[in-house]
């Protein structure tokens, strides 16, 4: 398997404060990582620093070549970054949050849109509804359809369980699996749900204090002691 | 004490100077540099509320022609003493900035400085309106006008003052709760800021500055209150005024007042753009210039400098 | 019961406050049964209307750079005052009025993205002040450009529309006010339409509405600021030369009040509503066109601009963000 992102040494500042301190990571093509911690460990910095919304410094390289720019251009380049909040628009309606999410494509959409209608069937009736009326659940869903309809190489899921019901975030992580084994789209993860987390990846990562203090493969971890006690409650 | 001893010397300094600057000027000059006291008046009044309080106002023309035609009218019809017509200036104009900071409690941001933009527009129409009184679009004039010797020393002597009282009013108690409005009006009102006392007061107090400025205005344009005089770009000049000084200190005020009062007129008379058309080019591409390379204005600068020879 | 209520189709976005609609109905109704009851007042509000949507469309324009970057752009008027200038001399080297026209459309986007980028986009991001002051700078520049340029003295340009008079039953209606309000209309709508059927529009609402999320789905937003500009220096050459044709002669100052009342038309709507700007400037125009013969004489010309703008303080102290604004949570 090929290295599709690989972070070294990656540092990361919010003005004057340090978040990342030497971050190195590596996610393989077609491969789900996940990335856990604590609160404030860097997670959602890691990121940000590959979109390029943190001022970042280090070497990040994006399917053999380094990764510039601003965040646009590393949307062109095929990362889709569902952010913390999910970056819904939610003054405008499904339709046109999903049309955002093709943006920096070309062409006719209508595949597209059939594609994302076989995941999310309920899509189609909320077309024209406005996106911020729509529950939290529902609104991860859009957030995920979006970022399928960029078709991108890599996505980039920021705590994607966060305030959902049980139940829902089942349903998320397993259209996520979905998209990665039907798709083959490339996943990031994010999560302060460690359980559910080492479920769906490969591999996982953990970040303490801005550094990777543990990685491996997620059976390996789902073992390890401290990650044990520390993230699983067990 | 000793921590502001520099500062009492520089006191003490541009003092001494500007008591003597006018021995060694033309009467044309000395009139051009008592205009720069006036605008450094009314710059010291915005400050105090967009500078300290945090509230935009594009309408300081309007208090400068209310305390204009009180000035005109007192003299014109009262012949009143003409540096009595100062403080009567400053208590209305008080008074009308009162009224103003009212309504404003409700307003932030834009929509206050639309509204105080408003201001500016309307107040110079009323003349217009009440002409039997005011004089119309041909203006008032006080009963007798002054030479520039003695516009000259007045100014200077009011913006002294002037600075003076703004310096106590910030300084203290007051000054603190300006501030913290500024800063963040929801821990203002935490922290036991009255916002209703402490807005209209900053609104009263600057409102009043610029009302003795503008007293000031109108007797050195010969003693004429005229509805153009102030019209809305009296009110934008001083707003960049306030800008190129950099809101929140008092010391760039002086350089802020220099740069409104002196521009057009030294841009005048330069080679090239000699034309009075040429002026506003020279003014406008100035302001412009100066808020993209100095983002705190000229006040700015001095920390900026200090930090400088600091590092070196 | 809950399946089918989800079904229905929900409203795509907030409608103002009723009772502004309410409002607006009642004023509708009002200059209908009178525009009935009387000729000239029918013939005022007409002409009210069309100098109601110059107004409007140029509270558009600062509306539009309102929404992507909450800066008052007060060198708007100027600018539609320079591309006047800019069709005036492009007729003086012979160009047809039409020609002229759309050319100078053509001109003025140019105008105003090379401004944003020149002018603005240093002090993008810096305090609100520092983007008005410089703006407020632009103003001083474009108005010594012009002078310099073409001088204060007054100019007279080809009028677009001649004098024709229509008859609307005993309603006698200019071709001038009439021709105003289809060409605004048109440029209004065409506008619209941009923003609601093309990407570009679409990534230009993305970016107004959340900067930050919309640069992530790979929308350009530094650059569009700049066609926002652009637009809006369209809109505003638009508003510029149906006031000429109004005023009968071009001079520097033609869009001052022009731009005062297009501030009041757009705090009217809210800032933040496109309709709301339009709408704004509509009432104002039909507002300030009735006043004085309604107003037992009291509202002469001079009173003209205090009294629109004692209006807009009384509107802006009932709701303070406008008629078809909302309040925005503020974060502490």
């Amino acid at each position: 398997m090929t290295a599709l992102l690989e972070l070294r040494d990656v540092h990361a500042r919010y003005g004057p404060v340090n978040a990342l301190h030497g971050v190195s990571l590596t996610v393989d093509e077609g491969e789900i990582v996940a990335v856990l911690g604590a609160n404030g460990a860097g997670k959602t910095t890691t990121l940000r620093a590959i979109s390029h919304t943190v001022h970042r410094d280090g070497e990040i390289r994006f399917a053999g070549n380094a990764l510039r720019g601003g965040p646009e251009a590393v949307a062109r380049l095929g990362v889709a970054h569902v952010p913390e909040g999910r970056g819904t628009f939610s003054e405008l309606t499904v339709w046109e949050n999903l049309r955002l999410g093709a943006y920096t494509r070309r062409g006719n959409l209508k595949d597209d849109f059939a594609r994302v209608g076989s995941y999310f069937p309920w899509l189609e009736d909320r077309r024209h509804q406005q996106a911020g009326t729509l529950s939290g659940g529902e609104q991860q869903m859009l957030a995920l359809a979006r970022a399928f309809m960029q078709r991108p190489r890599l996505l980039m899921l920021d705590e994607p369980s966060l305030g959902l019901a049980p139940l829902l975030v089942t349903e998320v992580f397993r259209i996520v699996q979905e998209l990665n084994e039907n798709e083959g789209v490339t996943v990031l993860v994010v999560e302060q749900n460690a359980h559910i987390a080492l479920q769906l990846a490969q591999t996982a990562y953990v970040l303490e204090v801005g550094r990777v203090a543990l990685s491996g493969p997620s059976a390996d971890l789902q073992q390890h002691e401290s990650v044990r006690r520390s993230y699983l409650g067990y | 004490m000793r921590r502001n001893a520099p500062a009492l010397v520089a006191v003490a300094v541009a003092a001494l100077f500007f008591a003597l600057l006018p021995f060694g000027l033309s009467d044309y000059h000395r009139g051009l540099a008592a205009s720069v006291a006036v605008y450094l008046i009314a710059i010291l009044g915005l400050n105090v509320l967009t500078g300290y309080t945090g509230q935009i106002s594009i309408g300081h023309g309007a208090f400068m022609a209310i305390g204009g035609y009180t000035t005109a009218i007192m003299s014109h019809y009262h012949n009143t003493n003409l540096i009595l017509t100062l403080p009567l200036a400053f208590v209305i104009t008080f008074g009308c900035g009162v009224l103003v900071g009212l309504p404003a409690l409700r307003l932030s941001g834009v929509y206050l400085a639309l509204a105080t933009f408003a201001l500016a527009v309307s107040i110079p129409q009323l003349p217009l309106k009440f002409s039997k009184f005011t004089g119309g679009s041909a203006g008032i004039s006080a009963s007798k006008s002054v030479s520039n010797s003695w516009l000259y020393g007045v100014s200077w002597s009011t913006a002294a003052i002037a600075f003076l009282f703004t310096w106590l009013v910030l300084r203290g108690r007051t000054g603190r709760a300006f501030r913290a409005i500024r800063d963040s009006e929801v821990a203002a009102t935490s922290s036991g800021v009255t916002l209703a006392i402490y807005k209209t007061l900053a609104f009263g107090v600057s409102a009043a500055l610029a009302g003795v400025a503008g007293s000031l205005f109108v007797l050195a344009t010969n003693g004429f209150a005229q509805p153009n005089e102030f019209s809305v770009t009296l009110s934008l000049k001083i707003l960049v005024g306030a800008a190129v000084a950099g809101l929140g200190s008092l010391w760039g005020v002086l350089l802020g007042a220099a740069f409104i009062a002196l521009l057009p007129t030294l841009s005048a008379s330069a080679p090239l753009i000699g034309s009075a058309h040429g002026q506003d080019v020279v003014f406008g591409l100035f302001v412009i210039v100066v808020m993209i390379l100095l983002p705190t204005g000229v006040a700015g600068l001095i920390p900026r400098l200090r930090r400088l020879r600091v590092k070196a | 019961m809950v399946e089918l209520a989800r079904k229905l189709p929900l409203p795509q976005r907030r409608f103002p406050a009723s009772p502004v609609l309410l409002l607006l109905a009642a004023a509708c109704i009002f200059l209908t049964v009178e525009s009935l009851r009387s000729t000239i007042f029918a013939q005022l509000t007409v002409a009210g209307v069309a100098t109601g949507v110059v107004y409007g469309s140029l509270a558009l324009a600062l509306v539009l750079i309102y929404r992507a970057t909450e800066v008052i752009n007060f060198a708007q008027g100027e600018m539609a005052m320079a591309m006047v200038y800019v069709a005036y001399q492009l007729t003086l080297w012979g160009l047809a009025y039409w020609e002229a026209f759309f050319l100078t459309l053509a001109i003025a986007f140019v105008f105003g993205v090379v401004t944003q980028r020149v002018f603005i986009r240093p002090v993008q991001g810096r305090s609100v002040i520092a983007v008005v002051i410089v703006t407020v700078g632009l103003f001083i520049l474009i108005d010594g450009l012009v002078e310099w340029k073409w001088s204060a003295n007054q100019r007279f340009m080809q009028a677009p529309f001649g004098n024709k008079i229509y008859h609307l039953g005993n309603v006698p209606i200019a071709r001038q006010d009439l021709g105003t309000i289809v060409i605004t209309l048109i440029s209004v709508s065409a506008l619209w339409a941009f923003f609601r059927f093309t990407k570009l529009g679409l990534g230009m609402r993305a970016g107004a509405l959340r900067p930050a999320a919309a640069r992530l789905v790979g929308v350009r937003t530094n650059a569009l600021l700049a066609v926002g500009w652009g637009l809006a220096a369209v809109l505003g050459a638009v508003a510029g030369l149906m006031t000429e044709p109004a005023e009968y002669v071009l001079q520097p100052t033609l869009m001052q009040p022009v731009l005062l009342y297009a501030f009041a038309a757009a705090v009217l709507g809210g800032l933040e509503s496109p309709g709301g700007a339009l709408v704004g400037g509509i009432a104002l125009g039909i507002f300030l066109n009735l006043l004085p013969s309604h107003s037992w004489g009291f509202v002469t010309s001079a009173l003209e601009l205090p009294v629109a703008f004692a209006a807009l303080l009384v509107v802006l102290l009932i709701k303070p963000t406008g008629l078809f604004g909302h309040r925005t949570v503020r974060k502490v």
